[in-house]
């Protein structure tokens, strides 16, 4: 097709392409992360700027004391998730994780629903046996910022 | 070889991998810095306990509240598990610390009564109280990440000190200074 | 006395490496003849591999003894866990792997300095020179941050277990798998390094990193497979690939040392990509010690669970800023001064190869800028999680291109070709491709754009994978060319099963009575019962169902959700059936409060052809690799024979080449 042109000049048009590739490989991904990752919330983040319902996020906290119910067709479980401000009920169908039992950590990939309600597409409920992961780390440290705004406040 | 032919933006694109590895290395330095400060330091030293009440873990010692550590002494709060070998590990500097006349509490990470029963029959118990947190809720009032970490609480419920992870000999005078100055108030 | 052994043997080698280091930078830049100093550097090299090697060999015994005065074997071993668990065990922690990976990277310097003669004598001892500087880098972290032999001060009566995820004969030799891999790849960096240090980049060098590459990069596409399978059956969810960081970590030197090997193929045959080619060596090694970073350091968040530690963290970096930063630098210092070597036409196999390695890198960038994304977000307090929704299109912008090249581009000759010539070809392909696309559309109204360009494609590269062996003698091709054939033929059938798995699947969710049947694709299934079943260490409720393939013979099928106990710790053991033409996978959950039993069941056509496909790509390399050897020993015999022949002029083994 172009062998009118030099070898040379063949070679320089290549390491254009490659490089016209790469930066548009680049750009590419920078546009696809800024559309398509999910943030990361807590309870009190989705009470005071909840995400636009149906985009994809996770949200960590604690599973609620007592709120965990299964429903009728016995695989959908409805919890309600904490992290010592506020709450978040969620929905979630599928066989729940191992560790996942009332006041334990936990991370839910999904979205909020039109109701307020946060479906949830898989859950995580991991814990180390030694440490717990980063997010919920974090997230402690927000119940126990919580506890001590309760505790200081009598 | 022969002289290679310079084109002038050949040179620079060269370079161009070491410079995004170098941004490469201060995102990474700076991942790594962040979850180091949480490590050493809870957010919760300086502030005093949240209010909690623990069952006794086990039938030889009572169990313990944020009460217990507002009486004026100095005590030390030690998460652990029987689950947990470093636990295990730093057994001998726990008794250390407490025939050096530390008051030390345990609060048992999700465990069962009859393993921290066998648990302290195998390593001894320097425990003065020992409270059962099924819940991590104490554990994570605190702070706390894993176990086993030990708090050092003056006598007003304050937490002064935190030490992460199983407490070997040479930590032992760290600790039992860190204990000295926590007798002085804030 | 097995552990202080263990560690005194450590010390040894890593003084060896010292010495190692030291003379052959004294032979390189302190004038010494390379009589003098250079003499020593073989031999210490030599030495480290079955040093290192006995000091695995002590780890391993005290892990099968259970030992539990050694810090190690308490923290993960139990005297009640099955004997191949104890001896996975030696690995399947954070010290003993690193230990591992030593191992494997001592023995791999033995064996470059016992074997590689080919190399101008210069380029060798600078090669051991970064080979002695990359372990050294690496004893260090062990001794002082690693320490595996580490006694208690008094021993504990039982051990802790071994994590429970991690008690599974896949897992077991999944990680020493990869490291294999990932140690091949800095011997691939070493000679590059020595390769840019002496300037000696051409052919020569090439063809001595060749089969390190190919040597690591079937174990890399091994590892991969295999983990991916393991995360498939072990994990329950019934996917096969998650885009975690962990499973990126072992892509990224994958995707890498794929881009090389075929880089180093066209600086082997053709003498062009010289740059290129040393650059790639450069990032596939940082790419497998990235990955190591990431998963070791836990600053990423990952679904499979790993103990973590940012001190180790920091030293791993420490260890990357050295090398990588090191070799990027000498990189910019020398790269100019290398040749760019041999011209070739754009439609040429060279420029097929360009196109392939270009995407490669491109798919790289995308996977490690999606995976450090997190942690750029999190610098400014974000923190967000990167998924399918974002890998698979952006991936695929690029995979789809690479998949077209890489059935047209071995059919091109070497240095100038024209489409025209090769057109005839390529009907059948594109012609098969196209009614896929169109029968697919027409067949199955609703699948979605990746999975249908996945199947047509997989058609298309299926087919024109095997037109290079058109009018060859089969028995007379050479095995390096079967090589090439196999592994883009079983990247086809990979695609195929992806693909499919993707359009195809169906899944249902209930909560069943013992008594109940479940419909899900072609099967009918039974919950026959469900009972209480012990294992060494664990204990399990089993399901029992008995399924019916289109109203066919019986299969019955035991998913369990078991608990262990040391440590405690529930996991679902999914219980699958294969046919031909897919797979049935059963998970059982929880029992309701009403007594029903939560299963899980999907039906996947075709998808053990993922992982069949990837182990078809590993025999392609295989083959390739034994090939590539073969030659290279018989063409050492012929100089050889050479040599003695011509005894006045003794030949330095760089014999001339025919092109392949």
């Amino acid at each position: 097709m172009s062998t009118a042109l030099k070898p040379k000049h063949q070679r320089l048009v290549l390491v254009i392409l490659a490089l016209v590739v790469l930066i548009g490989a680049a750009l590419l991904a920078i546009w696809g992360l800024r559309g398509q990752a999910s943030y990361f919330y807590v309870p009190s983040d989705i009470a005071s700027d909840p995400p636009e319902p149906g985009r994809a996020v996770r949200l960590g906290g604690m599973v609620q004391e007592g709120s965990i119910q299964t429903l009728a067709d016995g695989v959908t479980v409805s919890f309600v998730v904490g992290d010592g401000e506020a709450t978040v009920p969620v929905r979630y169908t599928g066989i729940t994780p191992d560790l996942f039992v009332e006041g334990s950590g936990v991370v839910a990939d999904g979205r909020l629903a039109a109701d307020g309600t946060f479906v949830a597409d898989s859950l995580l409920a991991k814990h180390d046996e030694n440490y717990m992961p980063r997010e919920l780390e974090d997230m402690s440290e927000a119940q126990a910022k919580a506890v001590v705004a309760e505790t200081t406040a009598k | 070889m022969s002289a290679p032919d310079k084109k002038p933006g050949k040179r620079w694109a060269i370079w161009l991998p070491l410079v995004l590895f170098g941004g490469f290395f201060v995102l990474v330095m700076n991942g790594l810095v962040r979850p180091a400060d949480r490590d050493i330091e809870s957010a919760m030293v300086g502030k005093t306990l949240p209010e909690f009440t623990l069952a006794a873990g086990s039938q030889e010692r009572p169990g313990l509240a944020t009460d217990d550590f507002r009486k004026g002494d100095v005590r030390l709060l030690n998460i652990f598990a029987s689950w947990c070998v470093p636990c295990a590990a730093e057994a001998p500097q726990l008794d250390q610390i407490a025939r050096a006349g530390v008051p030390i509490d345990g609060v048992a990470i999700r465990d069962r009564e009859q393993d921290i029963a066998r648990f302290l029959a195998r390593y001894g118990n320097p425990f003065a109280t020992i409270g059962k947190d099924d819940i991590s809720e104490v554990q994570l009032g605190i702070g706390s990440s894993g176990v086993p970490e030990t708090f050092v609480i003056d006598g007003t419920g304050t937490i002064r000190y935190q030490h992460i992870g199983p407490i070997m000999e040479r930590d032992v005078q760290t600790i039992l200074a860190e204990v000295k100055k926590a007798e002085a108030p804030l | 006395m097995i552990a202080e052994t263990g560690l005194a043997l450590l010390w040894f080698a890593a003084a060896l490496a010292l010495l190692q280091l030291f003379a052959s930078v004294m032979t390189l830049v302190g004038g010494q003849s390379e009589a003098e100093m250079g003499g020593v550097v073989r031999p210490a090299a030599i030495m480290q591999g079955p040093l290192v090697a006995l000091s695995f060999l002590m780890l391993m015994w005290l892990f099968i003894r259970t030992d539990l005065s050694v810090l190690l074997v308490a923290s993960n071993s139990h005297s009640a866990k099955p004997f191949i668990f104890k001896l996975a065990g030696t690995w399947g922690n954070h010290e003993g792997s690193m230990l591992l990976w030593v191992t494997v990277m001592a023995l791999s310097g033995s064996f470059v300095a016992l074997v590689e003669r080919r190399l101008p004598e210069r380029t060798m001892i600078a090669t051991l020179a970064a080979q002695a500087f990359v372990s050294l880098g690496f004893y260090a972290f062990l001794l002082f941050s690693s320490n595996p032999f580490e006694r208690l001060p008094t021993p504990v009566p039982e051990g802790n277990g071994l994590n429970p995820l991690l008690q599974d004969i896949g897992l077991a030799f999944h990680p020493p798998t990869l490291y294999i891999g990932y140690v091949g790849l800095s011997v691939a960096f070493s000679f590059a390094v020595g390769a840019l240090l002496t300037r000696e980049v051409g052919p020569a060098f090439a063809r001595a990193m060749r089969p390190w590459v190919l040597g690591s990069w079937i174990f890399l596409t091994i590892g991969i497979t295999a983990g991916s399978y393991w995360a498939y059956y072990e994990l329950g969810w019934g996917g096969w690939w998650f885009w975690d960081p962990v499973e990126n970590a072992s892509l990224m030197p994958w995707l890498a040392a794929t881009a090389l090997l075929h880089s180093a193929s066209v600086l082997a045959s053709r003498d062009a990509l010289r740059t290129w080619t040393i650059m790639l060596g450069v990032i596939a090694f940082s790419m497998s010690m990235v990955g190591t970073f990431l998963v070791r350091s836990g600053i990423l968040t990952s679904v499979h669970a790993f103990a973590v530690d940012p001190e180790r963290g920091s030293f791993i970096l420490a260890l990357l800023a050295i090398y990588i930063g090191g070799a990027l630098a000498l990189f910019g210092a020398r790269a100019s001064t290398v040749n760019e070597g041999k011209q070739f036409s754009l439609v040429s196999r060279e420029a097929g190869l360009v196109v392939n390695n270009v995407a490669l890198s491109a798919i790289l960038g995308i996977v490690l800028l999606g995976t450090l994304y997190p942690l750029l977000t999190e610098a400014f307090d974000t923190k967000v999680s990167v998924g399918p929704p974002y890998f698979n299109p952006v991936g695929a912008f690029f995979a789809i291109p690479m998949i077209v090249v890489m059935a047209v581009g071995p059919l091109l000759r070497w240095r100038r070709d024209s489409f025209d010539r090769i057109a005839k070809a390529l009907i059948l392909p594109a012609v098969l491709t196209a009614a896929v696309i169109v029968g697919a559309v027409v067949l199955a109204p609703g699948i979605r754009v990746l999975p249908l360009l996945g199947l047509a494609l997989s058609i298309g590269l299926g087919i024109a994978s095997l037109l290079p062996l058109l009018g060859r003698n089969l028995l007379r091709t050479p095995l390096a060319t079967w090589g090439m054939v196999v592994g883009h033929f079983g990247l086809a059938v990979a695609l195929f099963g992806m693909a499919s798995e993707s359009a195809f699947s169906t899944e249902k969710l209930v909560a069943a009575d013992i008594g109940d049947t479940v419909e899900v694709g072609p099967w009918t299934i039974e919950l026959a019962g469900i009972e209480p079943v012990a294992g060494p260490n664990w204990t399990a409720i089993e399901a029992n169902m008995i399924a019916r393939y289109e109203g066919g013979d019986p299969v019955s099928l035991h998913p369990q959700s078991r608990n262990f106990t040391q440590p405690p710790m529930t996991t679902s053991e999914s219980a699958l059936s294969t046919r031909w033409n897919g797979q049935l996978y059963a998970v059982v959950g929880e029992e309701g409060l009403d007594g029903r039993w939560q299963l899980r069941l999907w039906w996947k056509p075709f998808v053990p052809l993922i992982w069949i496909g990837g182990l078809i790509v590993a025999l392609g390399g295989a083959l390739a690799l034994i090939g590539r050897l073969l030659g290279d020993m018989r063409k050492a015999h012929q100089v050889r024979r050479i040599a003695e022949r011509r005894e006045e002029r003794p030949m330095g083994g760089a014999m001339p080449e025919p092109a392949e």
